[in-house]
């Protein structure tokens, strides 16, 4: 898709002249991975698509740059009503619009009107733009908005009120996610009177701090520093994604100077990355888990006692070594450690193939035990090579009697036959949202166990999910963290899960690169980013 | 001639048929669900699947899936893309000049230094220089592309620095809207000093890596043919009148040797347009061949059998004026079948 206008050839004519050695205008450029399908992220559910919508928007709490804290953003301040049902937000006022490249010019400020057109797009049906672009708003449903919310009102211009149904604590990290991303009313009814509303998607107009100038499919997406930013104009004068979906070329061009910040480098360039003169290797623990989980509904998983076993029988120290190479930490419990609530007391089960096998005895299991164990078929930032850590487990496993029978599928049929329990253990894992650790305990919540659900072991304990449902409808944070810790007593004991690592994110940037910060939520983030 | 022309062109529309078959049927083998792909990682509701599927037209039977698929591509409609939602044929003019831009710079690489270095070998049989030629032609011609490629940014970008690694442009100092969609004519009209150096660098390596191929088949070809001609009674008789060699080889045996050449670069056109589907993706050039990887990525399957459609097309299309612009030099073809 190639955006072309009259408006982009002038911004295209000043940036010329911008780029004029003379003026030394400052072009960041950020090798991406890939192409966004569009830049409205309440349609995506892809990081691609979300770091190309991010340097244009804003939404009403964010993230702070770098870490997990929700922070204030277009809503200046925030109440929560006693009986944690009402969320009243006082939004910024002279937050100024961009102008877009088709020929809209705002006329007004930021106000309430664009806070409820941007939700009730994905909420309301009878919205105009709900059925635009697919009309599919997978977060948004996922994330239990259209149960959760009661009503969103007006109260005045610069006051949004959104009333629940029932209390719920992670709301306000959920609202700082990118389906919370706050639109312009008033470029939505101005497209609408064009005829073309499908614009609103590809030529994004949003109160962030850069402006869109233009995208090249597979190629190449163009920003420019909005002067009018309410937090203050962005320190580089352009912002430039270079989509090149090959790591090796990323890493050279990164070498080379073609760009300045680089996704994903290739595991096997992590060394030389190191050791690079030109580079300088951010690396930080990722928000994610990568797990073994047992069927519970499956015998002889059902029993406590061989999930137990499983636990001590499979080395996870030669793991980390052999498949993470460095770049990963052994998991003790099902949330990260850079996670609030994380529960520093629990122990993890020792690597003990004796007792195991004498567990296993003691729960009536007959060696050899047939099992079956699946691996993904795809590398995902949790866990870079499930086949090798399959392998590796197998090998474990026929040291006490269990004779492991390694099987996998095509990535989308893989999800959903474990999704449907079709296993008896099976490798995945996941990576954290919005820094709540809700956002990781559902995954073992009896509501995700039903068929479909993404409680892959199928495992439901009252105790646990009643802590958890809890929790999440508690605000006070250390009244939750209480609850979490004692959830995750539970888990290490019951062991629905064989838990492996979390993962560490590299990000290499050029030396020059000044004040870039590594995000644990997997975002790419330019504001504030200087060059040398 | 004119009966041999609709006689060739009437061949080429079942050929049409069944490539429009085998494409369907192939891209339907491809392991995975188009809307699993698409969704992502999370569940999926079972009605709103149903609603998908429906509104994708997946839900019909295959045949008259097939059906309609053949009805639009009759019709010029080669489908709309389940990811973009914007016509697939929309889609190909916009990335199609990229690819074209690199096939043609690939194919004048492997020209410009395949056909002399085809001739010298004819020329000088059995010296070391004709061993040599040949012996390249061979590695150039086996030589897996996505190595080549890497090993050349390795060496040209990042240890002598000579090229850029990807891309098509030098994004940090210039920038211009496109006009054409061909880089080398975009950054003339431009007016910016340098851009169309710029442009020109980008496309070094890439078109060295696609030519590759075609080069080593140009070679050995025109060898082969020349090697053949040279021995004919009218070079004999033109040497025996005291021709220069150089008047005898340029003007007498090339113009000869130069007929199944002239084939045998038509036949190169499939080459490098399957051969762009890699080199696109080293160099992050986008052209059709990466927007098919992508495709097949996410199992979107109108772009799919639409870009493989368009592009069987154009190689059919191609290698029917090659054949017509063969009879034309050679007449005696015409009688021959």
């Amino acid at each position: 898709m190639r955006v072309i206008t009259p408006k982009v050839a002038l911004a295209a004519a000043m940036l010329t002249v911008l780029s004029a050695p003379a003026f030394a205008a400052k072009t960041l450029v950020y090798c991406s991975e890939g192409s966004p399908e569009n830049f409205t992220p309440a349609l995506n559910t892809t990081g691609t698509s979300f770091d190309a919508a991010r340097p244009v928007y804003n939404q009403l709490v964010e993230f702070e740059r770098g870490s997990t804290k929700v922070v204030p953003s277009l809503a200046e301040s925030w109440t929560v009503s006693p009986d944690g049902k009402e969320l009243t937000f006082k939004l910024r006022k002279g937050v100024k619009f961009h102008s877009g490249v088709n020929g809209f010019t705002p006329t007004r400020d930021f106000n309430a009107d664009d806070v409820l057109f941007s939700f009730e797009r994905q909420w309301k049906p009878e919205n105009p733009y709900h059925k635009v672009t697919g009309g599919a708003y997978d977060y948004f449903n996922d994330m239990s908005m259209p149960d959760l919310l009661k009503s969103i009102d007006k109260v005045d211009d610069y006051t949004v009120k959104f009333t629940l149904t029932e209390p719920n604590a992670p709301m306000l990290a959920n609202l700082a996610m990118d389906f919370g991303t706050i639109m312009s009313k008033e470029y939505a009814d101005f497209l609408l009177k064009k005829g073309t509303p499908e614009q609103f998607d590809q030529i994004p107009v949003g109160t962030g701090p850069f402006s869109f100038v233009a995208y090249q499919k597979d190629a190449v997406i163009r920003f420019k520093a909005f002067p009018a930013y309410w937090g203050g104009p962005a320190k580089v004068d352009n912002l430039v994604y270079a989509i090149t979906p090959d790591p090796t070329a990323r890493y050279a061009k990164l070498k080379k100077g073609e760009c300045h910040v680089m996704i994903a480098p290739n595991p096997a360039d992590i060394a030389a990355l190191k050791t690079d003169p030109v580079v300088n290797l951010i690396s930080q623990p990722g928000l994610n888990i990568g797990y073994l989980s047992f069927n519970t509904q499956k015998p002889p998983f059902d029993k406590k006692e061989v999930r137990q076993a499983f636990n001590m029988a499979i080395d996870k120290a030669a793991i980390i070594k052999d498949v993470y190479q460095g770049a990963g930490q052994a998991a003790i419990n099902p949330i990260p450690p850079t996670i609030w609530s994380y529960n520093t007391t629990i122990k993890d089960y020792p690597f003990d193939p004796e007792k195991a096998k004498a567990m296993l005895a003691a729960a009536g299991v007959k060696t050899p035990l047939d099992i079956d164990l699946w691996w993904m078929p795809v590398q995902r930032p949790y866990n870079p090579n499930a086949k090798r850590i399959a392998e590796m487990m197998q090998s474990d496993l026929a040291k006490i009697g269990v004779n492991a029978k390694l099987v996998s599928y095509e990535w989308g049929e893989y999800r959903k036959r474990l999704q449907q329990g079709e296993h008896m253990t099976g490798q995945l894992g996941w990576t954290g949202d919005n820094g709540d650790p809700d956002n990781f305990f559902f995954l073992l919540g009896c509501a995700a166990a039903r068929p479909g659900g993404q409680n892959l072991s199928k495992w439901c304990n009252k105790e646990f999910d009643d802590l958890i449902n809890k929790a999440k409808t508690i605000s006070d944070v250390a009244e939750r963290t209480k609850l979490y810790e004692q959830a995750q007593v539970i888990v290490k004991e019951e062991a629905p899960w064989f838990t492996i690592a979390h993962s560490v994110v590299y990000e290499p940037t050029r030396k020059e690169v000044v004040d870039y910060k590594v995000s644990p939520l997997g975002r790419h983030e330019f504001y504030g980013v200087d060059l040398k | 001639m004119f009966r041999f022309i609709l006689r060739r062109v009437a061949l080429t529309l079942p050929t049409f048929v069944a490539l429009m078959f085998v494409t369907f049927v192939a891209v339907r083998l491809v392991p995975g669900d188009p809307i699993e792909a698409r969704t992502g990682e999370r569940g999926i509701a079972p009605e709103r699947l149903a609603l998908l599927r429906h509104e994708l037209g997946l839900d019909q039977p295959v045949w008259k899936q097939f059906l309609d698929y053949a009805n639009g591509i009759v019709h010029g409609d080669f489908g709309v893309s389940i990811v973009t939602k914007t016509p697939v044929i929309q889609e190909f003019a916009v990335l199609f000049p990229a690819t074209l831009e690199l096939a043609f710079c690939a194919l004048i690489f492997a020209v410009v230094l395949g056909l002399p270095a085809g001739v010298l070998a004819a020329v000088k049989r059995g010296s070391v220089f004709d061993h040599a030629v040949m012996t390249v032609a061979l590695a150039g011609y086996s030589m897996p592309i996505f190595w080549w490629g890497l090993l050349l940014i390795m060496f040209m970008s990042e240890y002598l620095g000579l090229t850029p690694v990807s891309g098509r442009m030098d994004l940090i100092n210039y920038y211009f809207e496109p006009v054409t969609g061909f880089m080398l004519i975009d950054s003339l009209l431009s007016d910016q000093e340098g851009a169309f150096g710029a442009a020109l660098a980008h496309l070094v390596l890439p078109s060295i890596v696609l030519g590759t191929i075609p080069l080593a088949v140009i070679a050995r070809m025109t060898r082969s043919s020349m090697l053949e001609v040279l021995g004919e009674d009218y070079v004999r008789t033109a040497r025996a009148k005291g021709l220069s060699p150089l008047r005898v080889v340029g003007l007498h045996a090339l113009r000869n040797a130069l007929i199944p050449v002239i084939t045998v670069i038509g036949l190169q056109t499939g080459t490098l347009l399957a051969g762009a589907v890699l080199t696109e993706t080293i160099f992050a050039w986008p052209g059709v061949g990466k927007w098919l990887i992508e495709s097949i990525a996410r199992r979107d399957y109108p772009a799919l059998q639409g870009g493989i459609m368009l592009i069987s097309g154009i190689v059919i299309l191609v290698n029917l004026i090659v054949d017509m612009l063969y009879v034309a030099i050679n007449p005696r073809i015409r009688h021959g079948g």
